[in-house]
């Protein structure tokens, strides 16, 4: 039977498993939006405000789940509204398919109305893209998307459909999805030789990555640290993937990371990087990483061997299968002598002061976890709330902390907990965002109010831009340049105008029963919570940076 | 060391696969000095051969990041000792009735052909491997050359 090219589209979806759908209408994909009303029973449809926040709720969704997200922008604004997104989605390896309708083919190229080269434009923040200009190609593209995007290295990949082509009829025979690429195959000696580095160390530390993470590797990582008795550091891409806090897992490294992770890096005599890529916010300074250690790799993108730090040893490969043949070949050992070295590097770790009436962010954020608990899934936007959270949210499960790591998007945030709470009906989801990242992409507050999206928002409100204040102070001698943000913003007022509830706090009391309130609502909340201008994320190693360049106050 | 690498990479031929070889090359911050596409025999595919100056690192990290696109069935590097390697040039030189002769002969040592020939001056063609072309210029170099042309090399594995 033929169908539209709209209608092949969404059944395609269907069969490749999607049930959430982030769009925003306009005239190039008008075509998909009527045959979306026939489907509606089917498929959940979210309009974010903005392309943007769609974009980034498509990638909430994917970081939460582990599924694909999936996002729909018209052509031209709308297509160029989503590249923040997908180029976040694109920094941090997250699987997304991304569909842009284009002008008709007549049009193409004549400089229409809304045309833009998306497909030209997103080729450098996608892993690949494809302009559909037949409809007879239209299922196997979509289908050739979903595979690419969840092969090897996961990533975004974009369609972009000619309008008429979705409104071109063509027979629909549902094919079988396809195979995922194959990961690339290591040989056993490969395997031996990476065991013969680990079971000769003395002091191993393993270094691991959002990697870790894609392939949902987190049960053989702590197998590993638990067998050798290795001690263990995550990145922000991490945080949750190693289990609770405990002797062998350290915590997070890199610039803002603790020192006692920084420090064992440092006097390790191997370190062992899992999925990770050595970016300039842990290795901070090439020349002096890790100097006195042998580095081996293991990761799933052959294009990361070698390309920031030179490793002695690298296994191209998924991190679960390597680690699944490795695990056999693995002395056990008590490492006594290198986990009491770590235990005195952590009596140094910084401790943030407390403080009774004022609100710390790190008391701030530890009450919140602790009150909603390790099922909470805790979402960030970018400056120094996100460090600060990322410091203390305390996640003991991957995908519980989702934060834009790569690319640094402010805005992130608001999307990705509405992504996050669709993804997750029955998990708490609390965005940790600052003044200057909320009022970014406020206006996805009214896509939480429309579909009735319960996230708590809090606002640690510092009346800056914190982090860029904080460089401006430690490094650039106090001149606060275009940072500080006015005092005349009423969130409270703005939450009610957005039909949301809205609370302000100034005391840790304050903050307590406004908290407390909040989650008694069914809609979403934003508390904003007054903190010192001053606040410091700490410590700090600045860009460029060894251990020796810590920052503690 | 730096120095001029070849490499040959199958495409799948499909519209924008140039842009996306070329894409890379220029967001990751090396610039391609010269630039071949061709057919091959098999019309689903095609063969771009490129040169440019790298180190060894920067040639791994490159071969690694252009075999990760979708449309680049392989990528290879080819060497003078195990690959033919050819350029042709064009040159266009200005001469007067008594050098005229003088750069005919040069052209011949290299097994030149002159294409074009007026009052005023002379165009020859040249093939072979990009030194030898190198070398042709810079004994012309004393001559009046207008402008020239090269193609950029073509490679074929022995």
């Amino acid at each position: 039977m033929k169908y539209t090219g709209a209608e092949i589209l969404i059944k395609t979806l269907l069969d490749e498993g999607v049930d959430t759908i982030f769009g925003y209408p306009g005239g190039a994909v008008i075509d998909i939006y009527n045959a979306l009303f026939d489907y509606q029973d089917q498929i959940r449809h979210i309009r974010p405000s903005h392309e943007q926040g769609g974009a980034h709720a498509a990638d909430g969704y994917a970081r939460s789940t582990g599924k694909t997200g999936v996002c729909i922008a018209t052509s031209g604004p709308g297509a160029t509204n989503m590249i923040t997104g997908i180029a976040t989605a694109y920094m941090d390896s997250i699987p997304l398919v991304c569909i842009t309708g284009n002008v008709a083919s007549h049009l193409i190229g004549k400089d229409a109305f809304q045309e833009i080269d998306i497909y030209g434009v997103t080729m450098s923040v996608t892993k690949h893209n494809f302009m559909v200009s037949d409809v007879a190609k239209l299922q196997d593209t979509v289908r050739k998307a979903f595979s690419i995007a969840n092969s090897g290295r996961k990533a975004p990949v974009l369609i972009d459909i000619q309008k008429d082509v979705m409104q071109n009829m063509f027979e629909y025979e549902p094919k079988p999805s396809l195979p995922l690429a194959e990961t690339p195959q290591f040989e056993q000696n490969e395997i031996e030789e990476l065991a013969e580095y680990i079971n000769n160390a003395e002091k191993p530390i393993i270094y691991a990555g959002g990697g870790v993470n894609s392939a949902n590797a987190s049960p053989e990582l702590r197998e590993l640290m638990n067998k050798a008795n290795i001690p263990a550091v995550n990145t922000i891409m991490t945080i949750g993937v190693l289990g609770p806090i405990d002797q062998l897992n350290l915590g997070m490294v890199g610039m803002h990371g603790k020192n006692s992770s920084n420090f064992a890096i440092e006097n390790s005599d191997l370190v062992i990087a899992l999925g990770t890529r050595f970016s300039d916010r842990v290795a901070l300074n090439t020349k002096h990483f890790a100097p006195d250690a042998k580095i081996v790799q293991v990761d799933i993108d052959a294009s990361e061997m070698n390309k920031n730090i030179k490793v002695d040893y690298a296994v191209v490969g998924d991190v679960k299968e390597v680690l699944t043949e490795l695990l056999p070949l693995i002395d056990t050992k008590k490492r006594e002598a290198w986990l009491e070295k770590i235990a005195e590097f952590k009596k140094d770790d910084y401790e943030a002061p407390c403080c009774e009436e004022q609100i710390k962010p790190h008391q701030l954020i530890s009450y919140v976890v602790n009150e909603l608990g390790e099922d909470l899934i805790v979402v960030t936007d970018v400056g120094q709330h996100q460090m600060w959270t990322a410091q203390c949210c305390a996640r003991t499960k991957p995908r519980t902390f989702l934060t834009s790591g790569g690319l640094g998007t402010m805005g992130f945030g608001f999307g990705a907990a509405i992504g996050a709470k669709v993804g997750n009906p029955d998990k708490p989801v609390v965005l940790f965002t600052g003044d200057g990242s909320f009022t970014m992409n406020m206006n996805e507050l009214k896509t939480a109010v429309d579909h009735n999206i319960k996230t708590t928002t809090i606002i640690l409100n510092n009346h800056t831009l914190g982090m860029v204040r904080q460089w401006q102070n430690l490094l650039y001698n106090k001149r606060f340049s275009q940072t500080d943000i006015s005092h005349s913003f009423d969130y409270v007022k703005l939450a009610e105008a957005f039909g949301a509830k809205g609370y302000s706090c100034k005391t840790v009391d304050e903050f307590k029963t406004a908290f407390a309130d909040s989650q008694k609502q069914d809609g979403p909340v934003i508390i904003e919570v007054l903190i010192d201008q001053d606040e410091l994320v700490l410590p700090m190693i600045p860009a460029g940076g060894t251990v020796e360049d810590i920052i503690m106050e | 060391m730096k120095k001029m690498r070849v490499l040959s990479i199958l495409v799948k031929n499909n519209a924008g696969t140039l842009t996306r070889v070329a894409g890379l090359f220029a967001r990751r911050g090396y610039n391609i000095d010269t630039l071949t596409v061709s057919a091959t025999k098999d019309p689903k595919f095609s063969k771009i051969t490129l040169t440019a100056e790298l180190d060894d690192f920067e040639t791994s990290q490159l071969m690694s990041q252009t075999a990760k696109l979708q449309e680049v069935v392989s990528i290879e590097e080819l060497f003078d000792h195990n690959s033919v390697l050819r350029e042709i040039l064009l040159v266009k030189v200005a001469v007067t009735h008594e050098c005229r002769s003088k750069l005919i002969e040069i052209a011949n040592v290299y097994k030149g052909v002159v294409v074009d020939l007026s009052r005023e001056s002379m165009i020859i063609e040249l093939t072979g491997k990009p030194q030898k072309i190198d070398a042709f210029i810079s004994v012309i170099d004393n001559f009046n050359i207008i402008n020239f042309c090269r193609t950029g090399v073509t490679a074929v594995q022995r």
